[in-house]
């Protein structure tokens, strides 16, 4: 049994310690805002807060989180920068497909978190992830409105 | 067949213009690729497929009696729910996989039925004549929803609304001319009263539609041509948004696979068995034509176990129709392909070539190729079925054509059409990928493991498998000659095209012309004023699954014309923009666009000029994909070895609109795939297998690569084109032709990551 801490609230889950902790959330705690695209940390799909940073959680084995606090898309609107960023991304209609966009908005909220006003500098270090419908340039637009 | 279902004269300029049978859709996606095949692999189902190959054409018989009463488009209650509380819901024809496809809809439905759209819901209808109203055939794809459908969703929208004012003048006992509507209500002037379409519908939609209801005028629209907010939007940045992969049944299994190798081969032994099916939480090990999988309790330990099997597999064959030769090699297809000795077809015939050529100044040739490619939609594809107790089987199982998918699960499952549920959810991407590519789909895995388990089950393909089994844009390639005066003007063209496009190989049941429109259009139908033309097909078929993808043919073909025409301009010594305006004199709609583009960039200038300490330089090209045009002008530089495009302008015509936000975020989306084809993308087969395996050995855009995009729509009012493909074609042109401005390297072989760039 390894305890997870998710989105402000304990789970038991009995899974091999090497799952992802991607796999934990989708299929074991039903939490399937996040996505899987590559499970390579190619994609970012996959992208959740680990402890207020963005992390591939297709690459953490889940007996190595420990206690550490996990906050995925499914909880975004539970936190104030979230929040902001989803309406960014509203606003500026940013998805298209959509599939890639639960990963960019916890990439962009960890973004915001630690760095409320982001460069452009600062947005091409942390928004790595991939979108293959190319809404890059909505996505640093909204980034942007979000920071204010 | 005696009877064709018409719906409205909407003109099509493309290769689906013809009527088609609604109930023959299942004809349709039928392999005519390769036709001396001793193996019928069809499917990789063997068997299961000889069947199906026997009993497709009767099928439409047996569904005519129920299908040609039907009218596609006209029964309202097939399209609109409205309940009580006044929420529409409209079933919709077409799949939404990022297009914007659900929010133009309840635009257009909602102008005519007066619901703001905002308060749509919209699905995709299960399978049904009702929907077949692209010219009798149902499908998303080819740019074709809007376009195809606008007339008719317009109808529908202004009829159901008659019927609203007809029961409200009922109840009300009102005159009908008494009555107005506004955002889901019938408002009687004179008394102040008001009626939902909530409290209407049960009695509204029950009424005979009239065929005769005037729409309204295009001056008093409020929601077509506005750039309404999409529907979706919120769900899809809250992670909330449900797509395949998300799905779930109570008692499911989750089953993941390994594919063979080489494809076309089949599993001859497992040697661990046993160990794997003792592996937590595996409930079973499988053996399905070409693949191995294993049902599991979660999907982690089913792929896992399935990826611990130790597997013989059969030797490959000789390629065929989707085997693959244990020596195939992808630049072995294009040697041949470049050898081939065939006569060609004439795809595009005018004027005297020969004589042009025989008394031309100067004549230049050169060869273009372009890659396989994978789809690479960030949604691996998966399938989920179940067998219901009474008899049904019901899957949910992404898809472009839900009738086709779903004659082919009855057939795969042994049921009659009307006993397979079909549920088409929301795809994250498609540009294609989910069209009827036999093996290359997951549902007849996710269908015969449910039967072989008695419990549902989920099928997810691994990023892995996916790059395995993806059908692939084909490889391909053409050669030009140009024939070019005293006067540095090109004379003739000529094109040798040889290979083969998905339409022959998919439809080829339905579109019979030798010449496959999807491998030569980029090359044919050029809006410029070269008198003499010819340009030949050769059909060479491929090995391989071949697929649609985005934009299909002019993918590549535009990219191979559009950089000959700017060779044609150096060897006659003009400039490439000034050589377009010419050779499009009498094209007014494109002259203008080439004006529109030129002018957004603050005017044409080719370069090579300096900007903050780099050389940068500009190239143009113009596409007719789909019925729309584009005009494209790129700006590159190069650093490294390494091509860096800045800027992309686009003036698009789609002749009308109806979503300006849509459409400019489908043209900045095409533009994206555009460039991450031309820079980077290439599947490379090497001894009968693919040499990549996931998104680290198959680099896509990223943000890193991701350039300024601009984009003017010009509506000329020109028939309604399509919008999610047409940004796509003019952009590797534009880039090659700014690359070779720069450095004077003409690159004709993609993507520019395999040449050597240097200033
Ligand atoms: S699924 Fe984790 S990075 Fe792609
Ligand atoms: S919106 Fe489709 S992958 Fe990003």
């Amino acid at each position: 049994m390894t305890t997870l801490h998710v989105n402000g609230r304990a789970y038991q889950v009995a899974v091999e310690d090497d799952t992802p902790l991607l796999w934990v959330l989708r299929d074991t705690l039903g939490l399937t805002g996040t996505k899987y695209g590559c499970g390579i940390a190619q994609c970012g799909a996959c992208t959740v807060m680990i402890d207020g940073t963005a992390t591939r959680s297709c690459q953490v084995p889940v007996d190595s989180v420990g206690t550490a606090d996990i906050r995925t898309i499914d909880a975004i609107e539970e936190d104030p920068v979230g929040r902001k960023v989803v309406e960014a991304w509203v606003a500026a209609q940013v998805p298209q497909c959509g599939y890639c966009q639960s990963g960019q908005v916890m990439a962009a909220t960890a973004l915001l978190k630690q760095t409320p006003h982001p460069s452009d500098g600062d947005i091409a270090d942390a928004m790595t992830n991939l979108c293959r419908c190319g809404t890059y340039n909505r996505i640093a637009a909204a980034i942007r409105q979000a920071a204010g | 067949m005696d009877r064709l279902l018409t719906v409205d004269p909407i003109k099509l300029k493309d290769p689906l213009e013809l009527q088609i049978e609604a109930q023959s859709a299942v004809l349709l996606m039928k392999p005519e690729g390769v036709s001396n095949l001793s193996r019928r692999a069809f499917l990789g189902f063997g068997a299961s497929a000889l069947v199906l190959g026997a009993l497709l054409p009767s099928m439409p018989v047996r569904a005519q009696t129920a299908a040609a009463a039907v009218k596609p488009g006209t029964r309202i209650p097939a399209f609109l729910v409205i309940g009580k509380d006044n929420a529409v819901t409209l079933l919709s024809p077409f799949v939404e996989g990022g297009q914007g496809i659900n929010t133009g809809l309840a635009q257009i439905v909602g102008e005519e039925l007066d619901v703001n759209p905002s308060r749509f819901t919209v699905e995709c209808a299960p399978p049904g004549p009702d929907y077949a109203v692209i010219n009798g055939l149902r499908m998303t794809g080819g740019s074709f929803s809007t376009r195809s459908s606008y007339p008719l969703m317009r109808r529908l929208g202004a009829t159901a609304r008659d019927m609203m004012i007809r029961a409200a003048a009922t109840k009300l006992k009102a005159k009908p001319e008494t009555l107005k509507t506004e955002d889901g209500f019938v408002i009687h002037g004179a008394s102040g009263k008001r009626l939902s379409y909530g409290e209407l519908a049960p009695v509204a939609l029950a009424l005979p539609p009239r065929d005769d209801v005037a729409l309204r005028d295009p001056a008093s629209f409020r929601y077509i041509r506005q750039p309404v907010a999409r529907l979706d939007v919120r769900a899809k940045s809250t992670g909330k948004a449900v797509y395949a992969i998300d799905q779930k049944l109570e008692g499911m299994l989750y089953a993941a696979v390994q594919h063979a190798p080489n494809q076309g081969t089949t599993v001859q032994s497992i040697a661990n068995e046993a160990a794997v099916a003792a592996m937590p939480g595996v409930h079973s090990v499988h053996k399905l034509p070409g693949a191995v999988a294993v049902a599991a309790d979660s999907w982690w330990r089913a792929r896992k176990a399935v990826e611990a099997l130790s597997v013989s597999w059969s030797a490959p064959a000789p390629s065929g129709l989707d085997t693959v030769a244990a020596d195939y090699a992808s630049d072995g297809l294009l040697a041949a392909l470049k050898s081939s000795k065939e006569a060609g077809l004439p795809a595009e015939t005018e004027g005297d070539a020969t004589t042009a050529f025989a008394t031309a100044a100067k004549v230049i040739e050169a060869e273009y190729d372009a890659p396989y490619l994978v789809h690479g939609q960030l949604e691996p594809p998966s399938s989920m079925a179940r067998f219901n107790p009474d008899g049904t089987l019901e899957l949910w199982a992404p898809n472009q054509m839900p009738e086709l998918f779903q004659s082919v699960a009855a057939q795969t499952a042994g049921l009659a059409p009307d006993k397979v549920i079909l549920h088409s959810p929301m795809l994250g991407g498609f540009f294609g990928r989910h069209f009827l590519y036999g093996s290359a789909n997951p549902f007849l895995q996710a269908i015969q493991l449910a039967k072989a388990t008695g419990r549902p089950v989920k099928v997810l393909w691994s990023r892995e498998e996916e790059f395995r089994m993806d059908a692939l844009r084909p490889l391909s390639f053409s050669r030009f000659r140009a024939a070019i005066g005293k006067d540095g003007r090109p004379t003739a063209i000529q094109a040798r095209t040889v290979g083969e496009g998905p339409l022959g190989r998919w439809f080829g049941a339905v579109f019979k012309d030798p010449v496959d429109s999807s491998a030569v259009e980029g090359i044919t139908e050029k809006p410029y004023a070269i008198p003499n033309r010819r340009m030949e097909y050769v059909k060479f078929p491929h090995p391989v699954t071949i697929a649609f993808w985005r934009s299909v043919g002019h993918s590549m073909n535009d990219f191979f014309y559009e950089g000959f025409l700017d060779e044609i301009a150096d060897a006659g010594g003009q400039d490439p923009f000034v050589l377009r305006m010419d050779l499009l004199k009498d094209k007014p709609r494109h002259r203008k666009l080439l004006e529109t583009v030129a002018a957004m960039s603050g005017g044409w200038k080719r370069g090579p000029y300096e900007v903050d300490g780099t050389r940068r330089a500009r190239g143009v090209s113009m596409a007719s994909p789909f019925g729309s045009e584009t005009a494209t002008i790129a700006e590159v530089s190069v650093q490294g070895g390494e091509t860096q495009v800045h800027t992309v302008w686009v003036a698009f015509d789609p002749g009308s609109i109806v979503n300006p936000a849509i459409v400019k975020s489908q043209v900045e989306s095409a533009v994206a795939l555009g460039l991450s084809a031309t820079l980077f993308e290439e599947l490379v087969y090497k001894d009968g297998v693919r040499q990549s395996h996931n998104f680290d050995e198959y680099p896509i855009l990223s943000r890193r690569s991701m350039p300024a995009v601009h984009v003017e729509i010009v509506e000329s009012g020109a028939p309604m084109g399509g919008v999610g493909e047409p940004g796509l074609p003019g952009v590797p042109p534009a880039v090659v032709n700014a690359v070779a401005a720069l450095t004077g390297q003409r690159i004709r072989s993609l993507p520019l990551a395999k040449n050597k760039i240097g200033v």
